[in-house]
C-alpha cells in the first residue's frame, strides 16, 4: 500500500516546501539594557515537503516544537532562519499585499475551540470575519449566504448563524472552527491539535468531517497531534520531531510498521493499547527522564540522553536526517528519513 | 443498581452490617469501598444537574477498578462524594451509602471522616500544577501530612518527605525538596502528586484522570509506578478516565458511565473482547483502527445529554443504533450478564450477541 501512494507522490510536485527552518526565542536579562543571554531553541533546522491533496502528520510531545512549526508555516512568527516554499515562492520573506494573497490560501485550525472563538460575535460574525480581510472572495450581499453555505458543509444547521459560540458544545464549535479555516477557499489547512479537547466519541465525527472535506475541496493537512492512533488513521505520512528537530519522517507504514530511530520506537511502545490481548505480547520500552531543555540542548543527537544506544559518537556528531547507510538502496519500508546513528528495525506492535 | 437497594440504613457503628451480596468471598470481612446507590445533583441556577444517578460500585485491597466515561458522565463527581469534597453549595449528596472498611462515610460525624481522609483514602488530582501549592516548596507540602496528621517534628517529618520523593523516583530528592512546584517538570509533579497520596500509607487511592496531562512517554512511566506501588503496598487504586488505552493497560474491572449511572461492568479482559452495552461498543469501535484505515471512522452520533434534562428511558437512547420503543420509556436496571459482569441494556444479549469484535 505504501509504494503506489508513494509514488503519487512523488510524481505530484509539492505544494510547500520547507528548508532548514529555524525559530529561536531570545532570552533577555536586564530591564533596561536588555542583553541576550541565551534562546530557546523552538524549532531548530527542520525540512520536509507536503504534497497537494495529502495529509502529513506531526507528532512528537509537548515542547518539541511542533505548534511552532504550525505558527511559523502561518507566518504568524517570524523565523530566524530557513525558508518555506508556497508554490515556489519563499513566504518568510513576504510582507504586505504578497504576504496576504499567500495567507489566503493557508489556514489554520485551532486546538482548543473554546478559547478560539471569540464569545462576543455570533457565528456569522466568526465564520464571515475572513471575508472582511479579503473582501475579494465573497461580494458583501453574498457573504450571510456564503456563511451558511459553510454552516452546512461542516454538518451544522444553516440557521444556527445568528447564535453565539456558548450556546454550542465542543465538537460543533470545532465545527465553527473549521467552517472558518475553509471560509477562503484555502488550499491548505495546517491543524493544531484539532480534537484533543473533545471527547473520544465526538473526536471521531470531526475526523471523519476532515477526511470528507479534503475529498471534496482537494486539500493539504498538516494535522499536528500528540494521539499517534488518530494521526496514523489521518495521515498519509508522519513525520516525528523531537526537541526542535525532526527524528524521522516516512509514509503511515514506514514509520509506525518500521521505526527505525529510537525514539519512536519509544514513542510507540508507550502509546496504551486498548486491548488486553495485544498488550500481553508486546515489548514496552520506558525510557527514563524527562525532555532536555531547548533552552540548553544536548550537543550532537538531540535525543542521546535518554537513549539507551547512545555512544559517544552520538554526543560528537548530530546526526542528519537522511535514510540511513545501512538501509541504502534496498528495497525495504526501513529505508526512509531517520535521524540516527545507529537506526535499526525492532519489532513494536504498533498503535492502534 | 436497585435490585441491591435497601430500605433502611445500617448502623454505621457496627463494623460488619450484614449485606447479602454474592460475591464476596469472606462474609465477616467488609470489602475496603462500597458505594450503593450514590446520588449526587447540582443545584444551580439553570435548574438541578443530576451528576450522579444511583451508582454502585466496589473496590478491595489489592484491586484496581477503573472508571471509565466522557466529561459529564458523573466519574469525578462520585469520586469526589466518596472523599467527601463536593463543592456544597452547589453540590449536594443526595441518597446513598459509601462504605469504607463497613463504616458509613456520609453518615460519619465530619471530624471523624477527616480523620480518615489522606490517611485512609488519598486522592491524586489530574492537573498537579494547580492541585499543588506555587508558594510552599514540596518539601513543605509533604511534611504537612505528617506533621497534621502524625504529630512529627519539623525535622523528623522533612526526612520523611525526601523518603517519600526518593519512593516515587524523582533524582537528587535531597537537593530537591526545597524546590517549588514550577521547578518541576509535568511527570516530576505527577509524582509528587503521588507521593503525597501516599504519605500516610493509605488502604485507598483514588486516582482521577493522573496522566491525561502528560506526554505519552511520560505516561507510561508515570502508570507504571502507580502500578508497582500499588502492588507493593497491597492498596485499592479507583482509576477514573476517559483514555480506553489506559484503562487496558492497568485496571482489573471496568465501571462504565454515561449520564451519572453505570452501564455496564465487566472484568477487563471480557469487556474488550465482546461489550455488553452499544455505549461501550460505540466507544470502542471509534477508536481508530489499523484494518481500517482510510474509512469513516464509527462515530456515536448526537452528543451527552444536558443533565439537568436527562431523557427518560434508558439515557443513551438517542443516541443508540439499537433503541426501540421500549429504551425510550422504561429505564433498564444492571441486568446480570455474566459472573461479575452487569449491563444496563435492554438489548443486552443482542449486544453481546453481535459477537467479537
Amino acid at each position: 500500500m505504501a509504494e503506489p501512494a508513494k509514488q503519487a507522490a512523488e510524481q505530484r510536485e509539492p505544494i510547500l516546501q520547507v528548508r532548514n527552518l529555524v525559530k529561536h526565542f531570545p532570552l533577555t536579562q536586564g530591564l533596561v539594557l536588555k542583553r541576550q543571554v541565551g534562546a530557546v531553541k523552538a524549532v531548530d533546522g527542520i525540512s520536509f515537503d507536503l504534497y497537494k491533496g495529502e495529509t502529513l502528520g506531526i507528532v512528537g510531545e509537548s515542547g518539541c516544537g511542533k505548534s511552532t512549526v504550525a505558527r511559523l508555516l502561518m507566518t504568524l512568527e517570524t523565523a530566524t532562519a530557513g525558508e518555506v516554499f508556497y508554490k515556489g515562492q519563499d513566504i518568510t520573506k513576504l510582507s504586505g499585499r504578497a504576504l496576504k494573497a499567500v495567507r489566503r490560501n493557508i489556514q489554520m485550525v485551532f486546538q482548543d475551540p473554546y478559547t478560539s472563538l471569540n464569545p462576543r460575535m455570533t457565528v456569522g460574525d466568526i465564520i464571515g470575519e475572513p471575508f472582511e480581510i479579503h473582501p475579494e472572495v465573497a461580494p458583501k450581499g453574498d457573504r450571510r449566504k456564503r456563511v451558511q453555505e459553510l454552516l452546512d458543509v461542516v454538518g451544522l444547521n444553516p440557521e444556527y448563524i445568528n447564535r453565539y459560540p456558548h450556546q454550542f458544545s465542543g465538537g460543533q464549535r470545532q465545527r465553527i472552527g473549521i467552517a472558518r479555516g475553509l471560509a477562503l477557499n484555502p488550499e491548505i489547512i495546517i491543524c493544531d491539535e484539532p480534537v484533543s479537547a473533545l471527547d473520544v466519541s465526538v473526536q471521531a465525527q470531526v475526523i471523519n468531517l476532515m477526511g470528507k472535506l479534503q475529498d471534496e475541496f482537494d486539500l493539504s493537512y498538516v494535522f499536528i497531534a500528540h494521539d499517534l492512533s488518530i494521526v496514523r488513521h489521518i495521515s498519509d505520512r508522519v513525520g516525528v520531531m523531537y526537541l526542535g528537530k525532526m527524528a524521522e519522517i516516512g509514509t503511515d507504514e514506514e514509520i509506525y510498521e518500521h521505526p527505525t530511530h529510537p525514539y519512536t520506537q519509544a514513542l510507540l511502545s508507550a502509546v496504551p493499547v486498548p486491548d488486553p490481548e495485544v498488550r500481553e505480547g508486546r515489548e514496552r520500552i520506558i525510557l527514563t527522564g524527562d525532555v532536555p531543555s531547548p533552552a540548553n540542548p544536548p550537543s550532537g543527537c538531540r535525543f542521546r540522553t535518554r537513549c539507551w544506544k547512545a555512544q559517544d559518537k552520538c554526543a560528537e556528531e548530530l546526526p542528519l536526517l537522511a535514510v540511513p547507510e545501512v538501509f541504502k538502496g534496498k528495497e525495504t519500508a526501513a529505508a526512509h528519513e531517520s535521524a540516527c546513528h545507529f537506526a535499526e528495525e525492532r519489532q513494536i506492535v504498533p498503535a492502534a | 443498581m436497585p435490585q441491591q437497594h435497601h430500605e433502611h440504613r445500617p448502623d454505621p457503628h457496627r463494623p460488619d452490617p450484614h449485606r447479602p451480596d454474592p460475591h464476596r468471598p469472606d462474609p465477616h470481612r467488609p470489602v475496603l469501598l462500597d458505594v450503593r446507590d450514590l446520588q449526587v445533583e447540582f443545584r444551580t441556577r439553570d435548574g438541578v444537574a443530576k451528576a450522579v444517578n444511583g451508582v454502585s460500585y466496589s473496590v478491595d485491597a489489592g484491586e484496581t477498578l477503573a472508571v471509565l466515561g466522557e466529561s459529564g458522565s458523573g466519574k469525578s463527581v462520585t469520586a469526589q462524594a466518596v472523599m467527601g469534597i463536593v463543592d456544597s453549595p452547589p453540590g449536594f449528596v443526595t441518597g446513598g451509602q459509601v462504605f469504607f472498611r463497613g463504616q458509613d462515610l456520609l453518615t460519619m460525624a465530619p471530624e471523624t471522616r477527616r480523620r480518615l481522609r489522606g490517611a485512609k483514602l488519598a486522592m491524586i488530582f489530574q492537573d498537579a500544577l494547580s492541585a499543588l501549592n506555587p508558594v510552599l516548596s514540596v518539601g513543605t507540602q509533604l511534611s504537612e501530612m505528617f506533621m497534621v496528621h502524625e504529630d512529627m517534628t519539623r525535622k523528623d517529618s522533612r526526612a520523611k518527605a525526601v523518603e517519600l520523593m526518593e519512593r516515587v523516583r524523582i533524582p537528587a530528592a535531597k537537593d530537591r525538596v526545597n524546590d517549588y512546584p514550577h521547578q518541576f517538570s509535568g511527570g516530576m509533579r505527577q509524582r509528587i502528586m503521588i507521593a503525597m497520596a501516599l504519605a500516610l500509607e493509605p488502604d485507598l487511592i483514588i486516582a482521577d484522570e493522573p496522566t491525561t496531562a502528560l506526554d505519552v512517554t511520560v505516561q507510561a512511566q508515570v502508570m507504571d509506578l502507580l502500578a508497582e506501588l500499588r502492588r507493593e503496598y497491597d492498596m485499592g487504586l479507583i482509576l477514573i478516565t476517559h483514555d480506553l488505552g489506559v484503562v487496558a493497560d492497568v485496571a482489573d474491572k471496568i465501571a462504565v458511565m454515561y449520564a451519572g449511572r453505570i452501564v455496564e461492568t465487566a472484568p477487563v479482559r471480557e469487556l474488550y473482547a465482546a461489550p455488553a452495552h452499544p455505549y461501550t461498543r460505540g466507544l470502542l469501535d471509534s477508536i481508530p483502527r489499523l484494518d481500517r484505515k482510510g474509512e469513516q471512522l464509527y462515530a456515536i452520533k448526537g452528543l451527552p445529554p444536558n443533565l439537568t434534562a436527562i431523557p427518560p428511558g434508558c439515557p443513551f437512547n438517542p443516541r443508540c443504533p439499537r433503541a426501540q420503543d421500549i429504551c425510550r420509556t422504561d429505564r433498564p436496571p444492571l441486568f446480570p450478564v455474566a459472573p461479575g459482569r452487569t449491563s444496563a441494556c435492554h438489548f443486552w444479549k443482542e449486544t453481546l450477541d453481535e459477537g467479537q469484535r
